[in-house]
């Protein structure tokens, strides 16, 4: 469809009337977005878990594990996905890793925060109760990590959520595919619908796993409210900022 | 490898570098676009983030802000701008500078804001104004803050910048978009390993440049404190192990067990 005289006499950046025609479509698309943002940020944290325990059991290989993932991190995606495309090809995959590498630095990162932020006095509580050091990871510093490891999952998120658009280079991009289209015919309402939807989707996830977090630790609410009343978490405000 | 071949033919070729639309252009517009887009995040960011440590308000501004602008992809500001007709270079640079403002911001705030009460304390009683403490205390001690946000968001619009080929602006990225375009993956990989190249190179050199804007007197108090904590450690390690009483530090205090 070429951009005529029709297109440029009416062009609204928010539309009803495009979205009940296209409905089909946003939903589809917004489907791939949220199903893509759902399995890159979950398989990034099945890999993030187990190179952060590492780094937390070994200290002398926290510096390189952070080292590697921020480089990966540095690296524009764009240039990733060009690197990647030749050899997993056009569409899902490429985008898929890409994504997961993304999610990877600030998982291993808030993870590892997490860990090391552990009361020294609850360390020395399990010890005393004979928990070998594994045991000790699983049983006692891993539910003590989840606040900070929560915040990683959100940040990651978010995040994965804006970058998934990129995946339009590779033909993958979910509400990014809308928004190229919609680019390209000039259509104002579909580059709109899909910038919305983009972060309605963050917000939506954010707002999720908050909630999420919330549930797998109720004794955070009584030391929450204990905490607001002396001040904020610095250690949550912590792991925001970085 | 096929493809890994034609990227090499691809670099090896002069005319790739030099000509219309090389490297060499295409590098350069790259850089300038991205200094345009970090000097106008620092004309904005600096002086908010500056005055708002310095009020010592604005923590939490700078957290939100952070967030909001995380979710909105680069894309969207990017393909928003090109359909209300803000095309090329200077929409690209304004974009950018959009998303280089949050670190940049948000260091500012915590740095200024985190300065020692009693330091401040002390500028204010031996007669220094608001400004003056602000220029010669708070802003030395934030330095390595400072710098690491700016450092954190020029990278940032390094890396932002490619995105704009999408949308018709010409960077290391056009290079990569037109390579997927006519689907010549060599091309595309030999641009994506010159945009990646670039990212990284520098992103060195601004670690460099962050390790010498920090104050001399910070950098050696640093190290002090990196060659003391080395110190404590051999000096506590061997005298840990005979002694199962509370060590210094609370680290360890069963003297059997490995030191975490």
């Amino acid at each position: 469809m070429h951009a005529g005289p029709v297109a440029a006499a009416a062009n609204p950046w928010l539309s009803w009337e495009y979205l009940e025609r296209n409905g089909g479509d946003v939903l589809r698309y917004t489907q791939q977005h949220s199903t893509l943002t759902l399995q890159a940020v979950v398989i990034a944290l099945l890999v993030a878990l187990p190179l952060a325990a590492l780094a937390h059991l070994r200290p002398r290989l926290a510096g390189p594990v952070l080292a590697g993932t921020g480089v990966l991190y540095t690296v524009p995606s764009l240039a990733l996905f060009a690197v990647l495309a030749p050899y997993t090809g056009i569409g899902r995959t490429t985008v898929l890793i890409g994504l997961v590498l993304y999610a990877l630095l600030v998982l291993v990162r808030n993870v590892l925060v997490g860990l090391q932020g552990v009361d020294p006095a609850v360390r020395d509580a399990a010890r005393g109760m004979g928990y070998g050091r594994l045991r000790m990871l699983v049983g006692v510093e891993l539910p003590q990590a989840v606040p900070a490891i929560v915040t990683g999952l959100r940040l990651a998120t978010v995040s994965t959520v804006a970058l998934v658009t990129v995946g339009v280079v590779v033909g993958y991009g979910g509400l990014g595919q809308l928004m190229f289209r919609g680019f390209r015919s000039n259509y104002h309402a579909e580059v709109m619908t899909a910038t919305v939807l983009c972060l309605l989707l963050a917000l939506v996830a954010d707002l999720l796993l908050m909630l999420v977090g919330r549930l797998l630790t109720p004794w955070q609410r009584a030391s929450g409210r204990r905490a607001a009343r002396e001040g904020a978490d610095p250690r949550e405000e912590a792991a925001w900022a970085s | 490898m096929g493809i890994l071949n034609e990227a090499f033919r691809w670099l090896n070729d002069p005319l790739n570098w030099t000509g219309r639309r090389g490297v060499v252009e295409l590098a350069t517009a790259h850089l300038l676009v991205s200094a345009a887009a970090v000097g106008l995040a620092l004309l904005v960011a600096l002086p908010a983030g500056l005055w708002l440590g310095h009020r010592r308000r604005g923590a939490t501004v700078g957290v939100v802000v952070a967030n909001t602008t995380r979710a909105l992809p680069t894309l969207a500001l990017l393909t928003l701008l090109a359909a209300s007709g803000w095309f090329g270079n200077t929409a690209t640079a304004l974009a950018c500078a959009v998303f280089a403002v949050p670190p940049i911001l948000a260091n500012a705030v915590t740095g200024v804001g985190g300065v020692d009460g009693d330091v401040r304390d002390a500028a204010r009683g031996i007669g220094m104004s608001g400004a003056r403490m602000l220029w010669t205390v708070e802003v030395p001690l934030a330095m390595p803050l400072i710098a690491a946000g700016i450092r954190t968001g020029a990278v940032q619009v390094l890396a932002t910048v490619p995105l704009a080929a999408l949308v018709g602006g010409t960077s290391l990225g056009t290079i990569v978009v037109t390579g997927f375009a006519t689907q010549r993956y060599g091309q595309a990989l030999a641009g994506g390993v010159l945009v990646a190249g670039l990212c990284l190179l520098v992103e060195g050199l601004l670690a460099l440049v962050e390790r010498l804007a920090a104050p001399r007197g910070l950098r050696a108090l640093a190290r002090a404190a990196a060659s003391d904590a080395r110190a404590a450690e051999r000096a506590t390690a061997p005298r840990r192990r005979p002694a199962p009483v509370a060590a210094p530090g609370g680290t360890g205090s069963n003297g059997a067990s490995p030191s975490p």
